[in-house]
């Protein structure tokens, strides 16, 4: 340590040594920052702007529903025995009376009716459990749509992403806990799938189980994941989470005085701080209301598990729904030919099941995507840039339209899940919806594709109709000399820098590498850059825009410019980063 | 250009700055801060104050709801009558919920309509730094270098290679402890071969127990079925694995329904009753919906759906297989018994399960 | 297509198709009736002669149109010999029959006949062949019954079609297992003993009487405890749950967001 930074060292500590707090509070800060530290973090934070859209909440009501299920969950530990130990049920519940079953179902019964205020926990746990993943997906479909996960912000996704997953993870495990008939026969078709998988499959299901389905030992091992494993990297993932927000800072949409290199909002101390801290109790309200006057999970009508029972009905909590439905929607025979088969060996053979192994192969697709898309996009695009303003999705065509293909690849799944009470509900055959999802598995994305961009670029054209002529007042005028036409209001100057500020870049041309050739991958990234860019409408350029100001002035010049006319010019703005 | 608000806040966003370059217009900066009621009119501030102080008392009586609810509504256990009981867990479950609903939407939207009223609302901007600076970055990367340099791990190759040799073995001792999560006697894919039927093992109801007489079952009947030797298993997860295996489904009908049998299963039927698996083929879930004029079994879990008549071939859904069939005969009682165990395994598929018995039980 | 429909919704329309079918039923009855006369029929157990007399005046009117005019079936509809009083019971009770058109299943309906007619018909199908009776009282008791030893038999013989809660379920093409709650006792027995539609036969010696009073007793029990945690959301399990997480909880969501995020006026 050199001299100076001695004595620099010194002069701290003398000076908070003399300092001395003119308020209570400041007291109290005084008293903790000496021994603790954590001025620089009242500094950092206090005044640190977030900027303010209704839909960058999402993230935050994830939060708050993760902590409404820790503590709720923590209340049912208190009672709830994750044992497969057999007991007789002697509780409150009269149907179930006198009933052999395992520990873990009688004090799930127990905790719903011999525990005041215990269905109630139960049930904000349940429901805050479906708000949490659903909040998260949500969320998740925020960021993609308007491009959040572009750089700086790629890893930050693949943590959002994982925590998509744990999550899942952790309302399965929890689903299966209460040891009653619907989630047992859950848990065999995990069984079922786990056995499937070739080589390990087997194994892997005596393991869990240890030994045959359904055993003596899954339930506690399923509890220690539930309470314990599951929730501890999800902590850890969240920290991560939101430290990344800190040090990237909020995105913004874009508007009016933001750019990149700012940030518009406002100030955590105090209307952010007292906004987010009054939305806490908002979503927890929410979830009590629903709580108290919606049942969830009503386990006692299940009974204790027993491999014989099943029920009309039987299906998971919603984010598992398109897992199911995928599984229901392969066939396992096309035409007369089995899918399942048996490779020969010496040994005898082994078997593949593959309709069960084919579902998984669409949910790895979309897993995988997920968790590589910020770079997947990046190569296809060749944007290198940071970016903190957010795109408007229509102005982001080709990626809107690819998310509205998987969004509804996965509605079909997801029906399917489901299909059996779409049959009752709306009077169809069972087998006919299935027939027509597996079609529309594969059809439907296409034309989702299709509309979902031609909706886009319309959107794109209407602003640019917009930013040149005005909205359409709603008012015909007539002119002196007989001629009809309405009226026009211009946007405001704030209205049009929203219109007109965004890029549409067109397709690159392929790029050579080091020996001055253009290789394979580059020339399928130059193809689905091509995809990607081709259809564009160009911004409002500063020319286009000038002409149309001087036009707006004498309505009697006559008929509107068509819009083919107005997007000719448009090369003269392409010279724009 | 415009500046932001009336000067108290934020910052002056200029024309031209950055990458407004190139569009139609420069970028306006943040519209003119547009002052709220509460911030020009007194007497609308005190509104508000009243209305934020109002959801506060809400939620006090929202917290009071909530004890009336835990307080004054008794326990379950402590009423005589099952159903009074009931009502009145339900009406405990909704004072609660919208009891505590009341108190924490009172200090939330409290909170809130205090923040978006009272406070200040002038938007501020602030400038974003870019994370790292080009300097600290060369700086970092020539400390990494000089760190791997002092090691000397690139001149030693000795080093280098018998530690990553060291570190791929080291975690697999923690991966070896988990092998006896499974500690069963008969460990191995064996077991998943055999279920508890064997011949002369009587069917009997689920899951009273109760054993059939064939004379007794009317055509169009359908039956779940255990062997009578479960219940001599006495732990009660080993009696519910056994039990996974062996479910039975037993249907009766008209002995003219059924189509063109397997060569070798003539005998496997009596009078028209005839019993599978109920163990789906699929995932494994139980394929317990008969309708008796179709003689189709349908799994509710994936709706694979099995032709009863036409042994158990798959005619809809995932299922890549038929549910095996259990060969059952009548004793000199007349009661339904078993011909013999399973012929092929029942349940899902998995890999192991083409491979040939070395009991030598079933054709390989 | 367009004037066929144009001439369906005529004024005169609905009044030459009732005309039609009156000639149509009124033809058939007229030849059933001089074809059923020549019929004896034997007195069935429990019913009077004038109760089987008058069953199968009614039966000609208005069943032998599908089930022939000796019920022996045709093939619009099954023969009834050795159906028994059970299945008149539940059929004709619950409305299902007659049917008013074809479909995959005939669903329930108010019923067309009273129960003294009811049990006319039901003494002629008993008279025509033995089958399932109509249970005696004490089988229908359910304060004798025990509901936990019926929820255990409801759980294996009847959950998988009808779902755990009773709240029915998806059968294949169309076809589908109805809801049991709010049935009538003697209805559900009656349904287990005969076996409607495509729903297996539960006989006597497969479910004794006293199991069918037991699973009779639980579905009562279920149906006067009420949902304990609030509205049941169709006892349909997580798919309504999962629907109103998305709707209600979704859009209360949303609602709060926006209003926090707004600026106040």
């Amino acid at each position: 340590m050199s001299a100076s930074q001695e004595k620099y060292a010194e002069a701290q500590y003398l000076e908070a040594e003399q300092y001395q707090a003119k308020t209570r509070s400041g007291k109290i800060a005084n008293y903790v920052d000496q021994r603790v530290g954590g001025t620089g973090m009242v500094r950092e934070f206090g005044k640190k702007i977030f900027p303010d859209h209704w839909t960058f909440m999402f993230g935050e009501v994830a939060l708050y529903s993760f902590i409404i299920v820790v503590v709720s969950g923590a209340f049912l530990t208190f009672w709830f025995d994750p044992s497969m130990s057999t007991t007789r049920y002697s509780g409150s519940y009269a149907p179930l009376q006198g009933l052999e079953m395992s520990m873990a179902y009688a004090t799930a019964l127990e905790l719903s009716f011999d525990v005041r205020g215990g269905l109630f926990m139960r049930q904000l746990h349940h429901w805050g459990a479906l708000l949490f993943v659903l909040a998260m997906a949500v969320h998740m479909l925020r960021v993609f749509f308007t491009g959040a996960f572009r750089k700086p912000r790629e890893l930050n996704w693949v943590v959002g992403a994982s925590l998509l997953l744990l999550g899942m993870g952790a309302g399965f495990t929890g689903y299966s806990l209460p040891d009653e008939v619907l989630s047992g026969n859950g848990l065999r078709i995990i069984d079922g799938m786990i056995k499937a998988l070739p080589v390990v499959g087997t194994y892997i299901s005596f393991f869990l189980f240890g030994g045959e389905f359904p055993g003596n030992e899954v339930i506690p091992r399923l509890y220690s994941l539930h309470i314990f494993i599951i929730p501890a990297m999800i902590l850890i993932l969240i920290a991560v989470h939101l430290f990344m927000v800190v040090v990237h800072k909020h995105t913004q949409y874009p508007g009016p005085g933001r750019t990149e290199r700012n940030v518009v909002g406002y100030p955590i101390g105090p209307v952010y701080a007292a906004k987010a801290g009054g939305f806490f109790f908002i979503v927890l309200g929410i979830l009590c209301l629903i709580s108290g006057t919606f049942q969830i999970n009503a386990l006692w009508n299940y009974g204790p598990y027993d491999p014989s029972p099943v029920q009309a009905g039987a299906q998971p909590d919603w984010y598992i729904g398109p897992f199911e439905g995928v599984l229901r929607l392969m066939p396992g025979y096309l035409g007369p030919i089995p899918l399942e088969f048996n490779i020969p060996t010496p040994w005898g053979g082994n078997s593949v099941a593959f309709p069960v192994l084919a579902p998984m192969i669409p949910v790895a697709v979309l897993f995988l995507g997920l968790f590589i898309w910020p770079w997947l996009e990046a190569w296809i695009t060749g944007d290198k840039k940071e970016h903190h303003l957010l795109d408007r999705p229509r102005n982001a065509p080709t990626r809107t339209a690819v998310g509205a293909a998987v969004m509804t690849n996965y509605f079909i799944m997801w029906g399917m899940g489901s299909n059996d009470l779409i049959a009752t509900h709306f009077q169809l055959s069972l087998n006919d919806i299935t027939y027509w999802s597996r079609v529309l598995f594969f059809v439907g994305p296409v034309i989702a594709y299709i509309l979902t961009k031609r909706i886009c670029l319309a959107l794109q054209r209407k602003d640019r109709e917009v930013a040149l002529h005005g909205h359409e007042a709603g008012v015909i005028e007539v002119s002196p000399d007989g001629g009809f036409h309405e009226r026009h209001k211009l946007p405001s100057e704030y209205e049009l820098w929203t219109l007109v500020s965004y890029e549409a870049p067109e397709p690159s041309e392929p790029r050579t590498n080091a020996k001055g050739k253009v290789s394979r991958t580059e020339k399928f990234r130059t193809w689905l850059n091509k995809i990607w860019f081709e259809d564009r409408v160009e911004p409002v350029s500063r020319e286009e825009y000038l002409e149309a100001l001087e036009h707006s002035g004498d309505h009697e010049d006559g008929a509107p410019k068509s819009l083919e006319a107005a997007s000719s010019g448009g090369e003269l703005g392409s010279g724009r980063h | 250009m415009a500046e932001h608000g009336n000067g108290e806040s934020g910052a002056v966003v200029t024309a031209g700055e950055g990458e407004s370059n190139g569009y139609a217009i420069d970028n306006p900066g943040l519209p003119p801060h547009r002052p709220r009621l509460a911030d020009v009119d007194e007497k609308a501030a005190k509104r508000s104050e009243r209305q934020v102080a109002t959801l506060f008392l809400l939620s006090i009586i929202g917290t009071v709801i909530f004890f009336v609810g835990y307080f004054a509504v008794a326990r379950m256990d402590q009423f005589d009558d099952y159903f009074e009981g009931m009502t009145a867990l339900r009406v405990q479950n909704t004072l609660l919920g919208v009891g505590s609903a009341l108190a924490m939407l009172g200090i939330g939207l409290g909170v809130v309509h205090w923040a978006r009223t009272l406070m200040p609302d002038h938007e501020i901007v602030e400038d974003r730094k870019p994370l790292r600076k080009e300097a600290d970055r060369a700086e970092a990367e020539q400390i990494v270098t000089d760190v791997i340099d002092e090691t000397q791990i690139k001149r030693r190759p000795l080093l280098r290679n018998t530690l990553i040799a060291a570190a791929l073995l080291a975690p697999l001792p923690a991966v070896v402890l988990f092998r006896d999560l499974d500690t069963s006697e008969d460990f191995g894919v064996e077991r998943l071969r055999h279920s508890l039927w064997a011949e002369g093992v009587r069917l009997v109801r689920d899951p009273t127990g109760t054993p059939i007489r064939a004379a007794d079952i009317t055509i169009g009947s359908a039956m779940h079925v255990i062997p009578e030797n479960l219940r001599e298993i006495s732990g009660h997860g080993e009696r519910l694995s056994e039990k996974a295996k062996s479910v039975v489904l037993l249907m009766r009908m008209n002995p003219d329904d059924f189509n063109e049998q397997i060569p070798g299963r003539e005998d496997w039927t009596h009078e028209g009753i005839i019993a599978c698996s109920k163990v789906c083929t699929h995932v494994g879930c139980p394929v317990a919906l008969y309708e008796r004029h179709t003689h189709h079994l349908l799994c509710p879990c994936h709706q694979s759906t099995f032709d009863a008549a036409e042994n158990f071939k798959v005619v809809f859904g995932p299922a890549g297989r038929p549910l095996p069939q259990l060969p059952i005969t009548v004793d000199n009682e007349g009661f339904l018994i078993a011909r013999s165990d399973f012929t092929e395994p029942i349940g899902p598929t998995y890999w192991e399960r083409g491979q040939t018995d070395p009991e030598g039980d079933f054709p390989a | 297509m367009k004037a066929l429909s144009q001439k369906r919704r005529h004024p005169f329309a609905f009044v030459a198709l009732l005309l039609l079918g009156l000639l149509v039923t009124g033809g058939l009855y007229a030849a059933a009736t001089t074809v059923n006369q020549a019929q004896a029929s034997n007195t069935p157990e429990g019913y009077s002669a004038e109760q089987v007399e008058e069953g199968e005046r009614l039966f000609t009117a208005n069943c032998a149109t599908c089930h022939g005019p000796n019920a022996e079936g045709t093939d619009a509809g099954p023969s009834l010999i050795g159906a028994g009083a059970a299945s008149v019971e539940f059929q004709v009770g619950t409305g299902r029959m007659p049917m008013q058109m074809q479909g995959p299943q005939a669903p329930q309906k108010p019923p067309q006949f009273n129960e003294e007619q009811t049990t006319q018909m039901a003494a002629y199908v008993a008279s025509l062949g033995a089958g399932p009776a109509v249970p005696d009282d004490e089988w229908l008791d359910v304060d004798q019954g025990d509901p936990a030893r019926g929820g255990e038999l409801f759980r294996i013989n009847c959950a998988m079609c009808h779902n755990a809660a009773g709240a029915g379920g998806a059968l294949t093409e169309g076809k589908y297992a109805p809801s049991v709650l709010g049935v009538e006792p003697v209805h559900v027995y009656t349904a287990m003993s005969t076996g409607p539609q495509n729903m297996p036969v539960f006989s006597d010696a497969n479910i004794p009487p006293e199991d069918k009073r037991d699973i009779i007793a639980f579905l009562q029990t279920y149906d006067q405890q009420g949902s304990p945690g609030g509205f049941s959301l169709g006892a349909l399990g997580p798919v309504s749950e999962g629907l109103l997480i998305w709707t209600l909880g979704l859009a209360l969501l949303i609602g709060s967001m926006v209003w926090l995020t707004s600026r106040s006026s």
